[in-house]
């Protein structure tokens, strides 16, 4: 045993030694609800710990037994987690401001949630095979949503 | 009868270093196409929503079956107590669970989703054939590896016969259970018969001997060591047998069909109009896979040619392609029949024969699991005593002329 | 900054942006009256506001959003092939529209959920054509052979495949009659929030679940209908008292591959 004393040391040695000890990965920017008013259906802390029990139970219970519209729906989190940014821009799940991945790409997590799952709200999907017709309703309702007249538009950004 | 003496193979030697390069390349090429289908999606492949199961499959199955086959020989030895197949007992169980280990890989690299591999073995639906198999399939390794074991550890070398025979049990249910996965199957006209699971196990015992006896000889005349002529007629004349009772089993299904009226447009296509369906089946099935192999076995000129037989183990593995992939893709081809009596057409290839053409990632994927199987009997020749030091005559049977 | 969130938690209005626009000018008051789903009212493009007899008689579900569903109900569809056009396609255009399905020139690995079938009997020459989907069998052979139990049959009778633990073996596309399954072979994104799908898992017709649970009828069916062809019919087969089952009652309906014994919930007449 202790012929590893040694080398065991000098390995914590350069471990201490290293940068990335002192140095922190900076967290992340996590993106706040616009409306202040809105509550998440658990404690922040709860939430950044247990979210996943949530979805995967929720996601058996919309699957198996037809339970929809839950507060604790992954739309609802969709929704009212995935916004535009101060430029009308909104991420996609490859996206670092995504809500979801700006978390899941610092713990490194891998999801895969979303290679199924629309990563935001549909209003802010525009798909290219859409209709004109469709693309122009679309357009019209965010001009609608957005009080102010100008091009403030939304259209899927993936980074 | 004098104690067996195992040896290893030496392997150092360039040849040998070159055919493990050679194999590790093919892998390495699998593993790309792999990468490729994987990161693309199935689109770049030959299979499509018609045709769902291809080569990747066809090379499964075929290192499934010959798998359980394989370990034949040493069932024989161990359940059926005939000593003269003992020594080989061993190599036996090595290729069968290579084989087994090369056909999963290729079958579970083509999933849509092999990341999920964990869900596949911690979810299970048990009226499902398939959950069943992804159980036998663990359970083989388990069973397999504890009869080699035993035969390989003195100190455990008395539980042989009980390893030996649950090995052997385990895996009559595996190939049914392989064969019962077309067996099960109400929809397509071609499957959907109990035949189906009995001809995957006579399948399993012609194929796997005919790999057995290709990886026998080669290793015996690549290291130079005796093997006699007693020991390869008998599995031989073994192999004659399994390959008549193969194509017995073929003809029953065929003439059961076509007494049928409601079979005759499968059999139709599957024995006369479906163009290289059909073209595989008779040559390929019948005439390599079985007539000359036949023929060959018990002419009397050349029975102790070992080219020859060589030569009818290939021509078998190449039947026992054809024979599989006539199976699979001739009955996936052959259109669902969905409203009896009537002419269908729609934009989802409804009422047609449906195509299939093979791409090259999926035949390299085919060709890693073999390569697979390979490498690990080749390389576990040399770090483990698998092979007798000698099978000359007058070690195998003193009493033998 | 978007401001316009409701203060309540987002119920998510799923027919916020659904695939009608181009049917934005015809009256549905007027269509609907005279339709099979008389007694509901569209409030938005698919919603529809159900009044208590169009409940009763089961054209429609009724369960509340939290609410599991149950075998009381068995949802199906008919189809009258007499009044199905050939080469009309509102149905499937309706469903890939629906589901954000995406043809990719590949007619081969493009997934279909519905498609148009054409038929001609081979000892009459009588030609019909009809639309082919899942059948919602209840003893739904891709819902045996799946390993992972991902294929099943819901409660009230909807086949599905919870994509969650598809591992993309297709097996369940070799077991079905009726070739409904697709596999995604191919790369996937803007998916419609209410029908995910994605790439290396199998796919097919859900009777468009999302919308029955939420009081809805199938795309295929609404787009039928509204289209005044009025070929397909869906509602509660458990209810005596739903239009499927009075249509059932009064003119029969047939599966499809009867001998195997399914009891699928698609049925057909003029077959």
């Amino acid at each position: 045993m202790t012929r590893f004393l040694r080398p065991l040391l000098v390995l914590i040695g350069f471990m201490l030694l290293s940068p990335s000890t002192f140095a922190e990965t900076p967290f992340p920017t996590v993106h706040e609800p616009s409306d202040e008013s809105l509550k998440c259906i658990q404690p922040e802390d709860e939430m950044r710990r247990n979210h996943m029990n949530y979805i995967l139970h929720e996601r058996d219970e919309t699957m198996h037994e037809g339970v929809r519209n839950e507060p604790g729906s992954l739309a609802a989190c969709i929704d009212c987690h995935v916004e535009p940014n101060a430029n009308g821009e909104i991420a996609g799940i490859d996206s670092e401001e995504h809500f979801c991945n700006a978390c899941h790409e610092y713990a490194s997590v891998q999801i895969d949630c979303f290679q199924c799952h629309a990563d935001r709200p549909q209003k802010f999907i525009i798909r290219n095979d859409s209709s004109a017709a469709i693309k122009q309703q679309l357009l019209q309702t965010l001009a609608a949503e957005n009080n102010s007249a100008s091009n403030n538009s939304s259209e899927g950004v993936n980074e | 009868m004098s104690k067996i003496e195992y040896t290893s193979v030496e392997g150092k030697s360039l040849p040998y270093f070159a055919l493990l390069g050679g194999l590790a390349v093919v892998m390495l090429l699998a593993i790309a196409s792999v990468f490729y289908m994987e990161h693309e999606g199935h689109y770049v492949t030959g299979m499509t929503n018609q045709i769902v199961w291809g080569m990747p499959h066809v090379f499964a199955i075929f290192l499934i079956v010959a798998a359980s086959g394989a370990l034949n020989v040493a069932s024989i030895a161990s359940v059926f107590r005939k000593k003269i197949y003992e020594p080989m007992a061993r190599l036996s169980a090595l290729l069968a669970l290579a084989l087994l280990t090369g056909g999963l890989v290729v079958l579970l690299l083509d999933l849509g989703r092999p990341d999920r591999l964990i869900i596949a073995m911690t979810y299970y639906n048990f009226k499902s054939i398939f959950a069943w198999n992804i159980i036998l399939y663990t359970g083989f390794f388990g069973f397999v590896g504890a009869y080699l074991w035993t035969m390989m550890d003195h100190n455990v070398y008395k539980f042989k016969p009980y390893a030996g025979f649950f090995a052997f049990v385990w895996r009559l249910i595996l190939t049914t259970g392989t064969g019962s996965i077309f067996g099960f199957l109400v929809a397509r006209s071609a499957y959907d018969a109990a035949l189906m699971a009995p001809m995957f196990i006579i399948m399993s015992f012609s194929f796997g001997l005919a790999i057995f006896l290709l990886v026998l000889m080669a290793s015996y005349k690549w290291t130079n060591m005796e093997l006699g002529d007693v020991v390869v007629n008998r599995l031989r004349n073994l192999l004659g047998v399994f390959v008549a009772a193969v194509l017995y089993f073929t003809a029953v299904y065929h003439v059961t069909n076509l007494y049928a009226t409601q079979h005759h447009e499968v059999e139709k296509f599957l024995l006369l109009e479906g163009g290289v369906f059909t073209n595989i089946f008779w040559v390929g099935e019948i005439l390599i896979g079985g007539i000359i192999p036949l023929i060959l076995i018990y002419a009397p000129g050349v029975k102790n040619c070992r080219k020859t037989l060589g030569l009818i183990c290939t021509m078998i593995i190449i039947g026992g392609f054809s024979k599989i992939y006539t199976i699979l893709i001739a009955g996936q081809a052959y259109p669902l029949e969905i409203f009896p009596g009537y002419e269908v057409s729609s934009s989802f290839y409804d009422g047609v024969v449906n195509s299939y053409s093979p791409s090259l990632p999926e035949i390299l994927l085919g060709l890693g699991g073999i390569a697979m199987t390979l490498f690990i009997v080749v390389f576990a020749l040399k770090v483990l005593r698998f092979l007798p030091a000698s099978l000359a005559d007058s070690v195998v049977d003193p009493h033998a002329k | 900054m978007f401001d316009s969130k409701d203060t309540a938690p987002a119920k998510i209005d799923f027919f916020n942006l659904d695939a009608d626009a181009d049917n934005v000018n015809i009256s549905r008051r007027d269509f609907l009256s005279k339709t099979a789903v008389a007694g509901t009212v569209a409030i938005a493009p698919g919603v529809l506001l159900h009044s208590t007899s169009a409940s009763a008689s089961g054209n429609t579900s009724t369960k509340a959003s939290g609410e599991e569903v149950s075998s009381k109900n068995r949802w199906g569809m008919l189809i009258d092939t007499a009044k199905c056009a050939d080469g009309c396609t509102g149905c499937v255009d309706a469903c890939n529209e629906e589901n954000g399905l995406v043809g990719h020139d590949r007619p081969a690995t493009d997934t279909q959920y519905i498609r148009k079938v054409t038929l001609k009997e081979k000892s009459t020459g009588h030609e019909l054509s009809l639309p082919l989907m899942c059948q919602h069998c209840e003893t739904a052979p891709c819902a045996d052979v799946c390993p992972t139990g991902a294929s099943f049959v819901r409660a009230d009778g909807i086949a599905l495949v919870d994509k969650h633990i598809c591992i993309g073996c297709r097996y369940c596309m070799m077991a079905c009659p009726y070739k409904a399954r697709s596999f995604v072979h191919e790369n996937v994104d803007s998916q419609k929030l209410t029908a995910p799908r994605g790439k290396g898992t199998v796919e097919s017709c859900t009777m468009c679940v999302t919308r029955v649970d939420n009081g809805g009828i199938p795309a295929c069916v609404e787009a039928c209908t509204e289209d005044n062809h009025n070929a397909m019919i869906f509602g509660d087969l458990n209810n005596p008292e739903s239009d499927i089952s009075i249509a059932l009652k009064a003119r029969g309906g047939k599966q499809l591959r009867p001998d195997l014994r399914l009891n699928t919930g698609v049925r057909y007449q003029g077959l």
